[in-house]
């Protein structure tokens, strides 16, 4: 599972919609490989805007990546910058662990980088 | 041949075997292969998106968002699917999870959604304590949710018949969406269809609607139902003339009518 992903992902319970807590989900045990994949800046850029700055910040530093800068980057990026991004929101994979949600404690298993986000029925 | 969808429920129809014979059966890598290019051409997206596919298998479909040069998202409820994706080497993010049960992203995530040969599962309903219908909202309420404004969805499927047809479209249109239906290749056994979903109108698509987008492509016939007021064809015939029209379509509906008399439709006299 992409950073990336981590970073759009919320809690599938109902209860957990409209609650704050649920977003980003927190991961635990989380066993990291890096993946070397075709640089496309294009991708970036666009996704960019969409990112939840604050949250990247808190999941990278909770997988031990403290070198982003506290505010999102604006305006025109720098290759060093979009380099940088490219590395941690999409090479960076977790392979194994747990997601789990800050509002209701459900956790969600990753096994060979899969997230399993099948729920019982009466939590959906 | 037998659908899928009237055998078992999806997560145990698909094992381990039918998920290799899917996806090692060179007839169905291409006809998966032709859908989603079909899917991007209605998509007319402009960069490198980042796009979700909803049921996504073994990753057939993202192997072609991949040659576009499209960052992809794929969630899928068989792990063995999912299983011969990993083996499969596929670059897109995999996810467990059940469209029925609706779409765990937070909202505005994606640029696009696609879905090959998919939907028509959320028709069936596998325990007694969901619905067809409630899955249906939940999938589609999930997907306007995720999807950004002005974000286009386009799902393949396959309905059993015109009601199920009408159950999803009629779903996705509750749920706030513009939709439009492709036939491609009609009343062949080749038929395809794609429901075509916009969400909202804003950004680089305000003004445009998917008619215009769809009416570039050629061998394309557009049937605009929109703004079809109720006509009423049949004014001017006389109440007997109904009451027969009523008799005929009910006796061809096999239904029990009582025969036709020099009585039937006859006005009462006031004395009776």
């Amino acid at each position: 599972m992409k950073i990336l992903t981590t970073n759009y992902i919320t809690c599938a319970v109902k209860a957990c919609k409209t609650s704050s807590n649920a977003f980003p989900l927190q991961f635990r045990d989380a066993e990291l490989v890096q993946e070397e994949l075709e640089l496309n800046e294009e991708f970036i850029k666009n996704i960019l805007p969409r990112i939840e700055w604050p949250a990247l910040v808190q999941t990278a530093a909770s997988l031990g990546f403290t070198t982003l800068p506290s505010t999102k980057p604006e305006g025109d990026l720098d290759e060093q910058m979009i380099k940088d991004l490219h590395t941690l929101l999409v090479e960076t994979q977790v392979i194994s662990g747990k997601l789990v949600c800050g509002n209701c404690q459900h956790e969600y298993n990753i096994h060979q980088g899969i997230a399993n986000f099948l729920l019982p029925n009466h939590l959906v | 041949m037998s659908r899928p969808e009237d055998t078992a429920p999806p997560d145990l129809f698909y094992d381990d075997s039918e998920a290799k014979k899917y996806t090692s059966s060179s007839r169905i890598q291409s006809i998966q292969a032709s859908m989603t290019r079909r899917c991007l051409e209605l998509l007319d997206l402009p960069n490198s998106s980042l796009i979700l596919d909803i049921g996504c298998g073994s990753g057939l479909s993202g192997e072609i968002l991949d040659e576009e040069g499209h960052t992809w998202i794929g969630m899928d409820i068989s792990a063995s699917m999912l299983a011969v994706a990993l083996d499969r080497d596929t670059t897109g993010d995999l996810l467990l999870a059940d469209m029925g049960q609706g779409i765990p992203f937070r909202p505005g995530t994606f640029d696009a959604a696609v879905s090959v040969s998919a939907v028509q599962w959320l028709c069936n309903a596998e325990s007694s304590d969901v619905t067809a219908q409630g899955r249906l909202s939940r999938f589609f309420d999930g997907l306007y949710m995720s999807l950004k404004r002005g974000g286009k969805a386009v799902l393949q499927f396959y309905p059993k018949n015109e009601l199920q047809r009408t159950m999803i479209t009629g779903a996705a249109v509750k749920a706030g969406f513009g939709a439009g239906l492709l036939e491609d290749d009609p009343e062949t056994k080749n038929q395809k269809l794609y429901l075509v979903l916009t969400v909202g109108s804003g950004g680089e698509l305000a003004g445009k609607d998917i008619t215009e987008s769809v009416r570039k492509m050629e061998g394309v016939e557009v049937i605009d139902q929109r703004g079809r007021g109720v006509v009423r064809k049949n004014k001017g015939e006389t109440a007997k003339e109904w009451i027969m029209r009523k008799k005929d379509r009910d006796r061809k509906k096999g239904k029990v009518v009582k025969k036709d008399s020099k009585y039937t439709g006859r006005k009462r006299r006031i004395a009776f």
